[in-house]
């Protein structure tokens, strides 16, 4: 009896778990039999190719393919399931509670340049509530650490407000540079919470040491919080003080889970099978190596 | 074409990025530091952007007499008096720009930075009561990571075996699972960019 005709009505993920298709199997075998570590023995300062970076291309290489399937398959009409991300949920919440209240909404797209990723992920949530923020009419400060952010954030929420139909209403001077210095930044935007007494502080981007002294002072003023970053250390920061916290790569997926554009979650869901297959990955790798088998998990070795 | 030129420029950037990673040669890498010196003077264009944005901002709370007006004075006293003192002072060791700096600036910044250990007394006295079983479990593992920087007498070697192990077993293997999940976002977010598919950032289209 081929695999294929064993039924799984009650469990259909199993079956793919249980039996996995063939190109999973063959990329795992090509994992195992390792056939390109002999070039990584080469003397590299002739070589046009970092032989010790290959098992990098693959993988980088796997997860475009990846991405790009899931793509072409949310172009073509197939429905993807995103679960719910209570925190982005809680965005509007914060914008509604924010227009109820009659008080300014407050984003902070954290304090590095734009050559950060977690940035340029700020920015794109940016414009998505810069367009809810537009539609309830309510202003939006947005103070900002370094001038590069400065045209960038400008044209987001300039684009936010036109999207929702109100362009008149954007208000240039609500996007204001600060101090690219971290602590005089800190102090700039505690100023603001402290004197503008905003309903709802959205925090999103990359932050350091600043993020509790922003996040606690957000707290003493009664505001609904919403942060999120993919500094891992200073998660614990922003889920103590905060109300709602997205935590890492779930700031990556705001922008497509806002916007629900098809093109956005497909890629959505190619990192998520890519994810899948690192859990896959690692729990052989552990198994491969309790058992004395090394050869797996030095593929994984970077030099 | 508003939209094609800047797309091209954003994909052959993001693919030279990614190629050069994988080349050893010299020039590459000659080619990659140029490209990151090109960001460098754009950014310093960018600084004259910020500047102007804070010194409209000033001036209109100045003009309008808006809430907290008389800080903006300080503000563009800071900014213009640095400016002034560091083109016809100088900013070696000694001059009047280096004294602000060390006698000032440093100072400010340090307090706001001492700050912190208010704010994290204050947060760790909130996450930390022990309300449900969760919390109260929260609760005891951070007492077991903070008692191991103290000596215990006999029960240090105890505390410090389990205190190692909470932070090289749960604790790192949460980390790690986190920073894969960032690892990937980032790629993802970086290819969706790269070629094409977010163009938010570039405005309307």
């Amino acid at each position: 009896m081929s695999l294929n005709v064993v039924k799984f009505p009650v469990f259909p993920h199993l079956k793919k778990i249980i039996f996995p298709p063939r190109w999973l199997i063959l990329f795992f075998l090509f994992l195992i039999l390792n056939p390109v570590s002999s070039y990584a023995q080469e003397d590299l300062s002739s070589s046009w190719f970092n032989y010790h970076r290959v098992n990098m291309l693959v993988f980088l290489i796997f997860f475009f393919a990846v991405i790009v399937i899931f793509i072409e398959r949310a172009k073509v009409g197939k429905s993807l399931f995103i679960r719910r991300i209570a925190g982005l949920d809680a965005i509007e919440e914060a914008v509604g509670r924010a227009t109820e209240m009659g008080k300014p909404v407050l984003y902070i797209s954290g304090i590095e340049d734009v050559d950060n990723i977690q940035t340029v992920a700020s920015m794109i949530i940016l414009g998505n509530v810069a367009k809810m923020v537009a539609g309830y009419e309510t202003p939006l400060y947005v103070p900002v650490c370094m001038p590069f952010v400065v045209p960038i954030a400008e044209e987001r929420v300039k684009e936010g407000y036109a999207a929702a139909g109100k362009p008149e209403a954007y208000n240039r001077d609500n996007v204001r540079y600060i101090s690219s210095e971290q602590f005089a930044y800190a102090a700039g935007v505690n100023g603001i919470m402290m004197r503008e007494k905003p309903a709802a502080n959205l925090m999103f981007g990359s932050f350091y040491a600043e993020s509790l002294l922003m996040a606690e002072t957000g707290l003493a003023t009664g505001a609904i919080q919403v942060a999120g970053t993919a500094n891992i250390h200073q998660l614990p920061f922003f889920i103590v003080a905060c109300d709602y916290t997205i935590i890492g790569e779930e700031l990556f997926a705001t922008s497509a889970y806002l916007s629900k554009e098809p093109k956005l979650l497909g890629s959505l869901k190619g990192s998520d099978l890519a994810k899948a297959i690192i859990m896959i990955i690692l729990a052989v790798g552990a198994l491969l190596d309790t058992l004395g088998i090394t050869h797996f998990a030095s593929w994984f070795y970077i030099e | 074409m508003r939209w094609q030129i800047p797309l091209l420029i954003v994909l052959i950037g993001g693919v030279f990025m990614a190629v050069q990673y994988f080349v050893p040669l010299e020039f590459s890498e000659r080619i990659y530091e140029y490209c990151v010196d090109w960001v460098i003077i754009v950014g310093v264009f960018a600084m004259g952007l910020g500047l102007w944005s804070l010194f409209r901002v000033s001036v209109g709370k100045i003009q309008t007499k808006a809430q907290g007006w008389g800080y903006n004075f300080i503000t563009l006293g800071g900014l213009f008096g640095m400016i002034l003192l560091g083109l016809f002072s100088g900013i070696e060791e000694g001059k009047q720009f280096m004294n602000l700096f060390w006698y000032i600036y440093t100072p400010i910044q340090s307090s706001m930075f001492a700050l912190l250990a208010f704010y994290v007394a204050s947060a760790a006295y909130r996450a930390f009561r022990a309300r449900t079983l969760v919390s109260t479990i929260l609760l005891l593992t951070a007492v077991v990571i903070m008692l191991r920087l103290i000596p215990l007498g006999p029960v240090s070697g105890l505390n410090q075996t389990v205190a190692s192990w909470i932070l090289t077993v749960p604790n790192m293997a949460a980390k790690r699972a986190i920073a894969m999940g960032i690892g990937l976002g980032g790629i993802a977010t970086a290819l969706k960019v790269v070629l094409g598919i977010e163009r938010s950032y570039m405005g309307k289209e």
